[in-house]
């Protein structure tokens, strides 16, 4: 029996080698702006960013440097919900680096998000929900009932300087 | 060709021209994010060389263009509802304060406050407007050389003079000696030598605050220094100011040195408490800062009562009214932001009024120093969140009540003045004199108004209405009304209980205003 020879298509190569230069500029792009290490919990990943030197600095000096990272406080700490957390956080991040005015304080400046930075709702309660995960224990008697509800009083309206809001 | 050869060509072609699409937006984003790094990592060009005799800030602006746009937008004219003017009736100048506090040319009559006193203006004007005010006629010579230590960028002449003069001292030594020569010199005299010196004369330009090697801030004004050092060397706790405190702990053989002892974010208010200060000025005394025992308003009333000046006690003017020797209080804003609860919480004046502010990926200080209202989420919501209209109300409910309070300050003193006036009709000039110095019911009321108005004063020329400092600067109005009320009590006393006629009175404003 002879050999079947498998024949080229031109135009399967020429697609192939289109869809590969995209695949491979769209790796580089991805590596090059760090997107590995976004999937880690190293803080200085968080802070490639350079908007966010003054949390990792005061976070440095601050009382949980030593027992806390960005995501141990800001990611749910669970399969799947940390990843879909850091997928959707991520993706504002990509808005907001790309599309935020570079002159965000003249007046009518396009705003993707606020500065000085705000947290969203979201993640508010994803912090809460942290705090009580290592703290629950000694607070239970006192918030039963009411931090673990929506729009409860946060424990960093108290508590704000825990993180990273060290005074110089 | 068969129609599904064309079809097919089309529908590759059409894949094709998708994946291009696809793969120029992935480059864009790269590009992007390649700016951005960028951005990030290069601040500055330096494309000229500056130094310590460089006070045009023109030439410092070909390498720090941005924070150069911000120091050049100070001439923008800028108001809120109680600090600045926007351009007055006149057309070319601010409005005067008396117009909005007649009360303020009672309390400075004799003195040249009285006749020109204006709503301030940005940082630009801070010399010509030394030029235009009628209180520094050029014909008149009323001011001293010193009021240029503030006004004008005026280092290189202090070194110039203070060389020709010391040759081999210490720099600091030489500075002082330019400072003292130019404070026997006329205010005009003084300006056409620093023209010559510099070329143009400027105001406060980057050379004042900012090392021309580094950067980093400095203070220049021998006036500061040797007050500053004077406040260290007092008993007067300053728990705001740790460095202080550090060195007070210490052996002090060395004087405290703000630029080697100083922090950084102490450095943040002391370039700026270079100027803003209470100070005195004028002619036959070299330029001075009174903290000898302190930043309250007591204890440099206690360092002024305790100078002797010709062999009087020291004094701004005599009141043309009363005959009494009363001081004079300029901007006391670095002394008063000093006993509120910002300073002690370690916020520094560039915190507020040159917060950091965002361009591209760099972080830059706002070079328009202007007021926080002005920018308040910059200023305010880095430390406190709640929203800028609500931040704004918080302030304005602070500056109505101190407004309240200072015009019914200002009313008492009136009421004061109109009753030490009518007892001096009593007297002749020269019984006068003596019996304020030897008569001991006059002696009080003249002590009672010098001290009534020095404390209206301070709270008056400072320029925050009651923000720095605002439970401090009630208590000093209280005292003031306190005295003012005493003083016309007791002249109305000796007048055996007439009350003098008072001029038509000034609605109290009420606390809640529109």
């Amino acid at each position: 029996m002879g050999m079947r020879t498998w024949r080229w298509s031109r135009s399967w190569l020429a697609i192939s080698v289109l869809a590969g230069g995209l695949a491979g500029i769209g790796a580089f792009t991805f590596s090059y702006a760090g997107g590995p290490a976004y999937l880690g919990n190293d803080p200085a990943t968080c802070a490639s960013c350079h908007i966010m030197n003054d949390e990792l600095d005061s976070w440095r000096k601050g009382p949980h440097h030593a027992v806390a990272t960005c995501n141990d406080c800001h990611v749910p700490p669970h399969f799947p919900q940390k990843y879909i957390a850091k997928a959707r956080n991520g993706y504002h991040h990509s808005m907001g680096f790309t599309f935020q005015s570079p002159t965000p304080d003249e007046p009518g400046a396009r705003r993707v998000f606020a500065e000085p930075i705000r947290i969203k709702d979201t993640n508010s309660q994803i912090l809460q929900d942290n705090c009580l995960r290592c703290h629950g224990d000694f607070v239970h008697n006192i918030v039963r009932g009411s931090t673990w509800a929506d729009h409860a009083i946060r424990c960093v309206e108290c508590h704000r300087a825990v993180g990273h809001g060290a005074r110089r | 060709m068969e129609k599904s050869q064309r079809a097919s060509i089309a529908a590759y072609l059409l894949v094709g021209f998708l994946t291009a699409i696809a793969t120029a937006v992935v480059a864009a984003l790269l590009v992007n994010i390649f700016q951005r790094k960028q951005e990030a990592m290069n601040p500055f060009l330096k494309l000229v060389e500056v130094g310590d005799d460089d006070v045009d800030a023109k030439k410092w602006g070909v390498n720090w263009p941005r924070e150069y746009d911000g120091y050049q937008r100070t001439a923008e004219p800028t108001n809120t509802k109680y600090g600045g003017g926007l351009i007055g009736p006149e057309g070319t100048v601010t409005p005067e304060k008396a117009s909005r506090d007649p009360w303020l040319t009672r309390i400075f009559a004799g003195y040249l406050f009285a006749v020109d006193y204006r709503e301030r203006r940005g940082h630009a004007f801070m010399l010509q407007d030394q030029e235009l005010t009628k209180r520094n006629v050029p014909g008149e010579a009323q001011q001293s050389g010193n009021c240029l230590h503030c006004h004008a960028s005026i280092m290189p002449l202090y070194r110039k003079l203070g060389t020709e003069s010391l040759p081999g001292a210490a720099p600091a030594a030489q500075v002082q000696r330019g400072l003292e020569r130019v404070g026997e010199m006329g205010y005009w005299e003084a300006h056409k030598l620093l023209e010559q010196t510099t070329g143009t004369v400027h105001p406060v330009s980057c050379v004042d605050c900012h090392s021309p090697k580094t950067m980093e801030l400095r203070v220049t004004r021998p006036g500061f220094i040797t007050g500053i050092q004077k406040l260290a060397a007092s008993d007067a706790p300053v728990p705001h100011l740790p460095s202080i405190e550090r060195w007070r702990r210490g052996k002090r053989t060395v004087a405290y040195d703000p630029n080697v002892d100083g922090t950084r974010q102490e450095m943040r208010s002391y370039v700026c408490g270079q100027c803003h200060v209470e100070y005195y000025c004028g002619k036959g005394l070299t330029l001075l800062f009174p903290w000898d025992k302190g930043l309250k308003v007591e204890q440099i009333e206690a360092t002024y009562d305790g100078m002797r000046v010709h062999g009087e006690r020291f004094k701004d003017w005599t009141h043309a009214e009363t005959g009494v020797d009363v001081l004079k209080a300029q901007h006391p804003e670095f002394e008063l932001w000093s006993q509120g609860i910002h300073a002690r919480s370690g916020v520094a004046c560039a915190d507020c009024h040159m917060p950091y502010k965002r361009e591209g990926a760099m972080k830059v200080s706002e070079h328009w120093v202007r007021s926080p209202l002005l920018e308040i989420n910059r200023s305010c919501e880095t430390c406190h969140p709640y929203g800028e209209q609500e931040i704004k109300a918080r302030v304005e409910a602070i500056q109505d009540r101190h407004f309240a309070l200072l015009t019914r300050a200002g009313q008492a003193a009136v009421a004061m003045l109109d009753a030490l006036a009518t007892v001096r009709k009593r007297y002749n000039d020269a019984a006068w004199r003596v019996a304020l110095e030897k008569d001991p019911k006059i002696h009080e009321l003249g002590e009672l108004q010098r001290a009534a108005q020095w404390r209206l004063d301070f709270i008056a020329a400072e320029n925050s209405m009651g923000f720095h400092a605002p439970q401090e600067m009630a208590r000093i109005l209280a005292e003031s009304i306190d005295m003012s009320r005493q003083a016309q009590v007791k002249a109305v006393a000796l007048l055996g209980g007439q009350i003098p006629a008072p001029l038509p009175g000034e609605p109290i404003p009420a606390t809640t205003r529109p």
